[in-house]
């Protein structure tokens, strides 16, 4: 080990041996560039690929930290069923072949597939690949399909999707490098990763201010020019009352209401006729299509009568009241100011805990900049009334929110108040605000949808729609003939009508109470349900392994698919051994979420750098081989035999339809590799990829980069490209009839179906056409002064969700959790720093360590999401800090809510779903020896603890000293 | 003479540990350097060597508050105090650029050097019982088979925000002069009179000054759907009560 003075590259002596390979990260859902250095076959280091759109070279710390996930002891290597005789849960497993696996599959599957399909499960984790799962459930015929949407961020994407058609991460963004003041509202740090801190970090060196607005100051928030801190759940509260001072001072873009939004169409505001909320229209139109007619009405004034919108040479009234026909009408945006009136700054104090001042002084901040550091690019583009510009202008004032303000039952009306204050601002996918990302715009709401009665769900057959979509009436929902769910999840339903990525967090209470009905296989894909992924985690623990009166397992039968041991797979029946990133072809496709930056599609793949470990199989291929063994339509040929070699055969030959020339990947189609985005399947765009980095970025020309909602050429090339069916302009939704639709509906008004009795009035309540305020539901519900702090979790940077636990590095970062709280708070209570206290709310209670924070306000505690693990999983000592210090929040969280007429209702956002884990409510107090002997505890550990769960058969031994590497040698 | 340093740049640092974990990763493999052990990797209370650390602090009382990251590594100070204090020349600073380094073969793990470090930049690593230290990544400087741009320390290149400044700050002309210079780059502890290579920049706030009257516009949209405050005609005027 001799240190020469000088250097030895690494590469000297080992030319011959090194390789650099080119891929795509997936140690967080960003998705960055890599090259893996491999010396004689195995990892040596990971850095980012310079070439990239996304990282342009970065690396974060979980990138950096690959190697160690690649070669932990965690990762699953065999197939495994749960031993005969031992109980679910145990964790007892025995070795079989994929074979035996795939036989069992598929006896069980096609059993159930000719039978009744819905009772087969599939719901997925972060898995990024839902094109390929989403395809498979439909081709089953299952409507019971979902991705972990509905507990990760579904109001964010609901919310502006629509009001905007699109949204923040995947679907848009900040366009930071333009903008000069940008807020950033409950964001978690890994959304995204290295792209935003890449922006942040441009702008701020650029001269912008950036205001965080987050009970925690955390990551992001530390850099920020300006702190505000905001109780949890009340960030509707605060943009209302921005919103109310932009109006009030005039702040707002009055031209690009006009012509981008519907501010300016009249509303029938007569409460006798049957229309009162909708929007008066001059004529039916021919066809029923996925786009809004352009036959509303503005009142014109300067003609001072009523005319089709964007008439040429009419201005319309955005105030005021007019009469059409007897018919007493309004624009939408006085009724916006009438619903506004209501929220003060002064109002909004006692509900945020923000200075009335500073939210004024905030609101002046984003009107005076958005109206007076007006950017002009010389862009010449043409509108979709054929008007033409020479200009394309913008306010630099740009925003960035993600799960504080999503992860509350009142989130969806928050984020639609985002929406409205961005547009109010003239920022939407304009320069210096919110940008577009492909495929979006959508229109709103987008065009896929779900079959809307259960006989779309019968034997053999695939589903007769999408599993999941975007209602946009009431004769959209996925119910029978009495308004029951058809979904296991109740997604769709009248419950949550907007459940646009479904209700994952609720399929295991269901499917054990059997409510809507029962199931019998439920296969998890890379979603630890019985630890993180879940709320109410104790009990929904123990309805995995509850059984009937025949002492059968209420949920019969358990797959999961995983690459790494958790706390979910101990519960399994059958464990499928996944393969890491490094090992599979992956593709981040347009049919799914892709990479896309602001200036066009981006999608990318990922290929093998290293061969499976042991006998794992990535999950696609498992797909692929069920997809076939059962005979689902897309993966054999008319004489039902297999169509697809593998997974990189489906991608190159997928088409959605025979000779679509649309297939999972954009780049490099057409039979040479000469087309993009549309053309024939390409046998070579595989290594076409490879050569190319594993990424392929179409840039838009410059006159098709902005105001895409409203841009005939986007649209038009979009369009062409089959990336949306029509080129109709997408207005924006400041007042969205979508909603009236359903509360019209719960009035017992129009055609559409209509709700069950019991949900008429939840109906009425929350579709509300204009953005209002409301208590989280739980706060609601419970007696707020005994439980008078909020309960809310951030993701540190090192550590993305449940998956490095097992990670030597990162582990080392973030080993165990506490709870911080304001330190006023805690000597309130004579918590010590350092102290060992019960948490408890409503449903649940935990023990564990106290941490005097001066960064956190007063009503708020917090802790990092996901550091406590069950004792064994993901193959940690049984002592390890994660299980023996580190605490689950989730115990303290519930998935359901008690309804007044004794009912249960999911604790959810009632429009979307949403999951509500940030709206829980606790109390704190110090442990002291007698609770803790009362309750079972131990005066240095965590509470709850579980049974250690035992290495299974195939797993790596947990090493003692790791020595990653000594002169090549592991 | 050439010193190379660090330069990191608290203003836009968020703390994500790239470049603890990138550092470990080049560093554990470099056959100079590495391995950097880790010691209960899967159990209670796991450690190991890592060359960079992040620190988190929190400044003031709420709602006052900030909270800094604090990337700290080896300063390879102009004047080490590590060096003389090693009794077997296993510490020493390069003359040529600056670098302070160990001769891991000379190492007894005596750790004075790691009593005389006024910054516990040092690690000692537990399973081979020597003092090791970040390197700058000497091994990538001068790789010749290293593309230009990538002859620079892996935490410099990994980082996101780009909060880390590579380059010879005797050199008035280079990045990191610059930035010293006209940023207010300042050293750790210069009282010690170690005159650390490394440097860091402070934070910066850029703040929005609204004059009353930019309130006050003769184009407020209200105006244009005669929401400003306008006297209806009906109402009282002196025309109803003189007619001088």
């Amino acid at each position: 080990m001799n240190f020469p003075a000088k250097a030895m590259p690494l590469a000297s002596g080992e030319g011959e041996r090194r390789q650099i390979k080119y891929t795509t990260c997936y140690m967080c859902a960003c998705r960055c560039g890599i090259r893996v250095h491999l010396v004689d076959g195995e990892v040596r280091y990971i850095d980012g690929n310079p070439d990239h759109p996304l990282n342009k070279g970065v690396i974060c710390a979980k990138g950096s930290s690959g190697i160690m996930k690649q070669y932990s002891p965690a990762r699953l290597t065999r197939p495994l069923r749960r031993k005969p005789g031992a109980e679910r849960g145990s964790g007892e497993f025995e070795p079989i072949s994929w074979e035996e696996a795939f036989a069992i599959l598929e006896e069980r599957l096609a059993k159930i597939r000719a039978t009744d399909p819905k009772k087969f499960a599939l719901f997925t984790g972060r898995d990024q690949m839902q094109a390929l799962t989403g395809l498979f459930a439909r081709q089953f015929g299952t409507p019971n399909y979902a991705a972990h949407g509905g507990f990760c961020s579904v109001n964010m994407a609901a919310g502006l999707i629509y009001t905007i058609g699109g949204s923040f991460w995947e679907f848009g963004g900040p366009d930071l490098e333009r903008a000069k003041l940008f807020f950033m509202i409950g964001t978690a740090e890994d959304h995204h990763s290295n792209p935003l801190k890449i922006a942040i970090s441009q702008f701020k060196r650029n001269g912008g201010r950036f205001v965080a607005i987050n009970p925690v100051r955390t990551g992001y928030a530390a850099i920020a020019d300006e702190w505000v801190p905001i109780r949890p759940g009340t960030d509707g509260a605060f943009l209302l009352a921005v919103i109310h001072e932009i109006i009030e001072k005039g702040l707002y873009d009055r031209d690009f209401l006009v012509r981008y939004t519907n501010a300016g169409q009249l509303v029938n505001c007569d409460e006798e006729d049957d229309e009162f909320g909708m929007f008066l229209r001059t004529e039916v139109p021919e066809e029923e299509a996925c786009y809004e007619p352009q036959n509303t009405l503005w009142w014109d004034r300067l003609s001072n009568r009523a005319v089709i919108t964007h008439t040429e040479g009419a201005d319309p009234c955005l105030l005021g009241e007019f009469e059409i026909k007897g018919t007493k009408v309004k624009p939408a945006f006085q009724l916006l100011v009438d619903r506004v009136k209501q929220y003060t700054p002064e109002w909004a104090e006692g509900v945020t805990g923000i200075p009335a001042a500073t939210i004024r002084r905030l609101a002046y901040e984003m009107g005076v900049t958005a109206r007076d550091q007006k950017i002009e690019l010389p862009i010449a583009w043409t509108d979709a009334w054929g008007k033409e510009h020479e200009t394309v202008t913008g306010n630099p004032v740009a925003f960035h929110a993600m799960r504080g303000l999503a992860a509350h039952s009142n989130g969806f009306h928050t984020i639609r108040a985002l929406g409205i204050l961005m547009s109010l601002l003239g920022t939407i996918d304009r320069p210096g605000g919110f940008r577009h990302k492909a495929p979006f715009p959508r229109p709103i709401p987008p065009c896929a949808r779900t079959p809307n009665h259960p006989n779309a769900v019968r034997p053999n057959t695939p589903l007769d729609g999408m599993a999941l979509g975007w209602p946009a009436d009431p004769d959209d929902l996925f119910v029978d003939d009495e308004g029951k769910p058809v979904r296991i999840d109740k997604g769709f339903s009248w419950e949550y009508p907007l459940s646009v990525h479904g209700l994952m967090h609720n399929v295991i209470t269901n499917a054990w109470r059997g409510d809507p009905y029962r199931i019998d296989t439920l296969l998890l894909f890379m979603a630890n349900m019985a630890w993180n992924s879940t709320m109410n985690t104790v009990e929904v623990r123990k309805m995995l392994t509850d059984k009937d009166e025949n002492g059968e397992y209420k949920i019969p039968f358990l797959v999961v698919a995983d690459a790494f041991q958790s706390e979910t797979t101990a519960f399994a029946d059958l464990v499928l051994p996944d393969t890491t990133y490094l090992e599979r072809h992956d593709v981040m496709s347009l049919l799914d979420r892709p990479i896309s930056e602001f200036d066009g599609p981006v999608d990318a793949v990922r290929v093998p750098v290293l061969p499976p470990l042991g006998e794992c199989k990535p999950f696609q291929e498992v797909l692929i081989e069920l997809g076939s063994r059962l005979k689902l339509p897309a993966f054999v040929d008319k004489e039902g035999r297999r169509k697809y070699r593998d997974y990189p055969d489906f991608i190159v030959n997928y088409e959605t339809e025979p000779g679509s020339g649309i297939g999972f990947l954009a780049g490099w189609r057409g039979k040479g590799g000469e087309k993009h985005l549309r053309g024939e399947p390409n046998p070579n765009q595989w290594r076409m990829y490879e050569q190319n980095g594993c990424v392929f970025h179409y840039e838009l020309p410059k006159s098709y980069q902005y105001m895409r909602n409203w841009n005939q050429g986007y649209l038009e090339w979009s369009q062409r490209n089959r990336i949306t069916r029509y080129a109709e302009p997408i207005l924006i939704h400041l007042y969205s009839e979508v909603l009236m639709r359903f509360r019209q509906a719960a009035r017992g008004k129009g055609l559409s179906r209509k709700p069950p009795a019991h949900l008429a009035q939840r109906i009425e309540t929350y579709f509300d056409p204009l953005p209002f305020y409301y208590e989280p539901l739980e706060a609601q519900r419970i007696d707020k002064h005994r439980y008078p702090l909020v309960a809310i979790t951030q993701r540190p940077m090192a550590m993305y969700h449940s998956w490095d636990s097992q990670n030597a590095w990162l582990r080392q970062i973030h080993a165990h959790n506490v709870l911080f709280v304001n330190a006023r708070t805690a000597r309130a209570q004579g918590i010590e720093d350092g102290d060992w206290i019960w948490v408890e709310s409503a449903w649940g209670r935990v023990r564990c360590i106290a941490r005097h924070s001066e960064a956190v306000e007063p009503g708020t505690v917090w802790t990092w999401n996901a550091i406590g693990k069950a004792a064994g999983a993901w193959n940690l000592a049984p002592d390890a800090n994660e299980s023996r210090l580190g605490f689950l929040l989730n115990h303290l969280i519930t998935e359901e809510l008690p309804e007044r007429d004794g009912r249960r209702i999911s604790n959810s956002d009632p429009i979307t779903g949403q999951a509500a884990w940030f709206d829980v409510r606790v109390r704190i107090y110090k442990a002291d020896a007698q609770t803790d002997a009362q309750r079972g505890a131990h005066r240095q550990a965590s509470w709850p603890s579980f049974p250690p769960l035992a290495p299974y058969p195939g797993q790596g031994e947990r090493k003692s000293i790791w020595n990653y590497f000594v002169g090549g040698r592991r | 003479m050439t010193q190379l340093a660090l330069v990191i740049d608290l203003n836009v640092c968020v703390g994500c540990h790239a470049c603890v974990t990138n550092c470990k990763e080049w560093n554990t493999s470099s056959p100079t350097a590495g391995p950097l052990s880790d010691l209960n990797p899967y159990g209670a209370d796991p450690t190991g060597t890592f060359f960079n650390r992040v620190q988190t602090y929190e400044i003031g009382e709420f709602p006052d508050t900030e909270t800094l990251h604090f990337p700290k590594s080896c300063l390879h100070c102009e004047e080490p105090p590590c060096v003389p204090v090693c009794p077997t020349g296993a510490s020493y600073k390069r003359k040529e650029d600056g670098i302070v380094l160990v001769d891991y073969d000379k190492c007894i793990g005596c750790k004075y050097c790691s009593w005389a470090c006024p910054y516990g930049a040092r690690e000692f690593d537990e399973h081979h019982r020597v003092m090791k230290k970040c390197t700058l990544c000497v091994d990538r400087l001068y790789d010749a088979t290293l593309a230009p741009e990538e002859r620079r320390p892996a935490c410099v290149r990994a980082c996101p925000t780009g909060a880390r400044l590579f380059g010879d700050i005797h050199d008035p002309d280079s990045e990191v002069s610059r930035a010293i210079r006209e940023q207010g780059g300042y050293s750790l502890m210069p009282e010690w009179g170690t005159n650390p290579a490394n440097h860091y920049l402070p934070r910066r706030k850029t703040r929005i000054r609204l004059h009353a009257d930019e309130l006050e516009r003769a184009d407020n949209p209200l105006k244009i759907d005669r929401q400003l405050p306008q006297p209806g005609k009906a109402e009282p005027s002196l025309d109803d009560v003189t007619s001088w």
